[in-house]
């Protein structure tokens, strides 16, 4: 009994010892834990420490983290970490678009007529995007592209590019975007300047949308069909009119600073003064498209889509002429399924555009006195006030680009773009203006093709720089050649590409 | 009007005859992972391919109409798929997989993400994501909590098939637990074995079997190496004694190739999604073949 609780008593005391062992070998571990910690610790104090925010103080719940907190190393005795900032009520973005370059162009801002084209001989601050994205609630989300730009005169512009909210969870597989947004038409014209493959607009999506695009307030109804590939389509009515809307209730082209307007007149004649209101739904723009996409291999993705625009336009003096615009458009893209960064790859996009636009009757004699008074067209034939008849004005317009993604960030371009117009009996013969020569093909329809070759480099998703060449031929003016350097730059929100 | 009625009332028929949850997910692994546990019971689809970089997918329209389709959808978050999966979640009308709903799952969210920034983070800096590493499937540890995320959430989604979802779970972590076994006592004689990666997708494996990330290929996340950076890297993993340079399969083959000739090292092209080559056609034979092909590497070298 004795020897055995002795026995018991020695195996207690090795027991014991071993623990404590154990356990200063614990002790031991922890100090280094520890010392390992407070020199971590050092190394994050010595940083500027910025404030927490508020939701996240407020909401204990969520992880600490956002790029504006100090987030800690991960250690096993911490909780599990949550992903994301405990907030993200919007996402803000910040794009420049700049360009240099030169041009034999005496008139850069007629041969670039793009809104936020180059401008002139040195530098144009072509595009100040500040965009607000985000979930508005459940149903919604909104985004709101504010954009600015720098006139050659040295005036910064300020334009409400875009502010809509889009439904995320309609039933029926519809979704409803409303408010001020550019016109689902084609390929470039929904797009914003910095998405683009070139310095510039395509001459088409000028001569049919203005130098701003196709704009204005209104709503959009689309359905995505039950197919087992992708097909959408979609309705779009806004206002038809103001400088956003060229084609239709607009009186010239979009202008930034003011000269422009007067030279945007000829275009089949609208009166200045057409701007009559609203009458009827009909004076509405309405803009359908369908589109339909698919994949031809892994490594190959067809989306094929045709548009249309009808709406009244400001012609002639009853203000009841209309236009109508058609266009399909075709992007073809290949990018192997084993791509490092997203290249390479090779794409090919094309839009064709025709446009019928009726130009309504218009009698320069105003007043009705049979003499040429002053601020009255004189047809030169008969040295009368102009009196112009009703009539179909029909233009084309196409462009074709390929963009190839030689290696990591290289991309190589070419885009050919045309346009022209079937001659209307209002440029059939010459006209005087106050006493001066007045046009007589218009300049707004005249045909014109460009070719331009260019070279991208992008040294991350956040940066670009551009280098483009453009070899204009305009009937009635001559061959121009330009080059531009352009320079981007992304700040803030991560952009997410669309095909 | 008659002929969409009759469409939507075929597709509704199909819909009923198929009864299987379709399931969407970003990555093939999350795929893989939740074909082991839905079994038959679901439906399952990957947006991206294994052999593409995972940062950047096209989003294509057709992936709208998959998004449209699915009863839930499983991303890895940590900002891996922000490039690409916002728009096509805002047009596929799809309220039952928008975050925040019962349909969605952000996998990010279930397991340790490594590589958390320990100061403010900036684009100087490359792309760095400031949640963390997103390359976390790598690590066969996390299959296990991303198994048991995947669970809950086929349950939540579809709670008549609970019992299936949980057997299987269960034979998917026992299989797991085996191969996480096996995997450590193939590699542990390498443990310490000195790496360089491209980018930052290897650290989870390599963290888990104790193989040691001496430095990338690229300087900072997203960057692409520099002549410069080449040069200074050379002698910086002839000095760590390097063994392997680790690259995905999409990686050009040319810098790892140079710098394994320059070094001593070997050049290894491992795949880090399911799919990318065809011996990975799932999770585990994924990082059998990763595992395999490391010991192939080292062993070659001795």
């Amino acid at each position: 009994m004795g020897a055995s609780s002795l026995m018991a008593q020695e195996s207690d005391l090795e027991s014991l010892k071993r623990s404590l062992r154990d356990q200063q070998k614990i002790i031991e571990s922890l100090m280094r834990k520890v010392e390992a910690l407070e020199l971590q610790q050092a190394a994050v104090t010595n940083r500027p420490v910025e404030p927490r925010n508020i939701a996240t103080a407020l909401n204990t719940n969520a992880a600490p983290a956002g790029a504006g907190e100090i987030a800690k190393r991960w250690s096993p005795s911490d909780p599990l970490r949550l992903i994301g900032s405990a907030q993200n009520y919007i996402n803000l973005s910040f794009d420049a678009l700049l360009a240099a370059g030169s041009s034999t162009a005496q008139d850069i801002e007629a041969l670039q007529p793009g809104g936020h084209d180059p401008k002139q001989r040195g530098f144009t601050v072509q595009n100040l995007e500040t965009v607000f994205e985000g979930k508005v609630d459940p149903y919604f989300r909104g985004q709101a592209n504010i954009v600015m730009s720098i006139t050659p005169d040295g005036e910064t512009i300020v334009e409400a590019e875009e502010a809509y909210l889009e439904s995320m969870a309609l039933p029926w597989n519809l979704q409803l975007k409303a408010g001020q947004y550019l016109t689902e038409f084609g390929r470039i014209n929904p797009s914003h300047p910095h998405t683009w493959g070139f310095v510039d607009q395509p001459l088409v999506n000028n001569e049919m949308f203005g130098g701003d695009g196709l704009r204005n307030p209104g709503a959009r109804l689309s359905w995505l069909m039950p197919t087992p590939f992708f097909a959408e389509i979609g309705l779009s009515i806004q206002n038809s009119q103001g400088e956003t809307a060229t084609s239709f209730r607009s009186a010239g082209g979009h202008s930034h600073g003011g000269e422009e307007e007067e030279e945007a007149l000829p275009f089949a004649l609208r009166h200045p003064d057409n701007d009559r209101g609203v009458r009827n739904f009909g004076d509405m723009l309405f803009a359908p498209r369908f589109q339909t996409s698919f994949e031809a291999t892994d490594a190959q993705t067809v989306l094929l889509g045709t548009s249309a625009a009808f709406g009244p336009n400001a012609s002639g003096a009853a203000g009841d002429s209309r236009t109508q615009i058609y266009g399909v458009d075709a992007t073809w893209k290949w990018k192997p399924v084993n791509h490092a960064g997203g290249f390479p790859f090779v794409s090919w996009q094309t839009e064709a555009m025709l446009r019928r636009y009726r130009a309504g009757a218009f009698d320069w004699d105003e007043n009705g006195n049979g003499a040429v008074d002053d601020g009255e067209l004189v047809d030169l034939r008969t040295g009368l006030p102009a009196s112009f008849g009703s009539e179909t004005l029909t233009d084309y317009g196409v462009y074709s680009q390929l963009l190839y993604g030689f290696r990591k960030g290289w991309v190589a371009g070419l885009r050919f773009d045309y346009i022209w117009g079937e001659e209307g009996d209002y440029e059939k013969f010459g006209k005087s203006f106050n006493g001066g020569p007045a046009f007589t093909t218009d300049p707004l329809r005249d045909s014109r093709w460009r070719v331009s070759p260019n070279l991208s480099w992008y040294p991350t998703e956040f940066s670009k720089i551009r280098l483009q060449y453009n070899y204009d031929d305009r009937s009635h003016i001559g061959i121009d050649h330009s080059v531009w350097l352009q320079l981007e730059f992304l700040l803030g929100a991560h952009a997410a590409h669309k095909f | 009007m008659k002929i969409k009625l009759i469409l939507f009332a075929l597709l509704a028929f199909a819909g009923i005859a198929q009864a299987k949850l379709n399931v969407v997910t970003t990555l093939t692994d999350f795929a893989s992972i939740a074909e082991q546990i839905g079994g038959d019971k679901i439906k399952v689809s990957a947006i991206a391919k294994g052999s593409e970089d995972p940062h950047f997918i096209d989003a294509k329209p057709s992936f709208i109409r998959l998004l449209n389709q699915a009863d839930v959808l499983i991303e890895g978050g940590a900002e891996l798929e922000i490039g690409w999966l916002p728009p096509l979640l805002n047009n596929a009308r799809n309220a039952k997989i928008l975050p925040g709903a019962k349909g969605h799952l952000f996998l990010g969210q279930h397991v340790k993400l490594i590589d958390l920034p320990t100061a403010p983070v900036d684009r100087s800096q490359g792309d760095v994501h400031p949640s963390g590493n997103p390359h976390f499937w790598l690590d066969p540890e996390n299959a296990r909590a991303i198994a048991t995320a995947i669970t809950e959430l086929l349950t939540c989604n579809d709670n008549a098939n609970a019992a299936a979802y949980e057997t299987n779970r269960k034979r998917f972590v026992d299989q797991l637990d085996k191969k996480i076994g096996e995997w450590k006592k193939t590699l542990e004689p390498y443990r310490g074995t000195k790496v360089v990666t491209y980018h930052k997708s290897f650290d989870y494996l390599l963290n888990r079997f104790g193989l040691e990330l001496v430095s990338t290929i690229e300087p900072k996340p997203g960057i692409e190496p520099s002549a410069t950076h080449i040069r200074t890297l050379v002698p910086r993993m002839k000095e760590a004694q390097v063994k392997l340079v680790l690259a995905e399969t999409f990686r050009s083959k040319r810098t790892p190739e140079y710098l394994a000739k320059e070094t001593g090292a070997r050049a290894l092209f491992l795949p880090s999604s399911v799919g990318a080559v065809p011996q990975a056609k799932d999770y585990f034979s994924l990082l059998d073949y990763d595992v395999s092909q490391i010991v192939s590497a080292i062993k070659a070298q001795q």
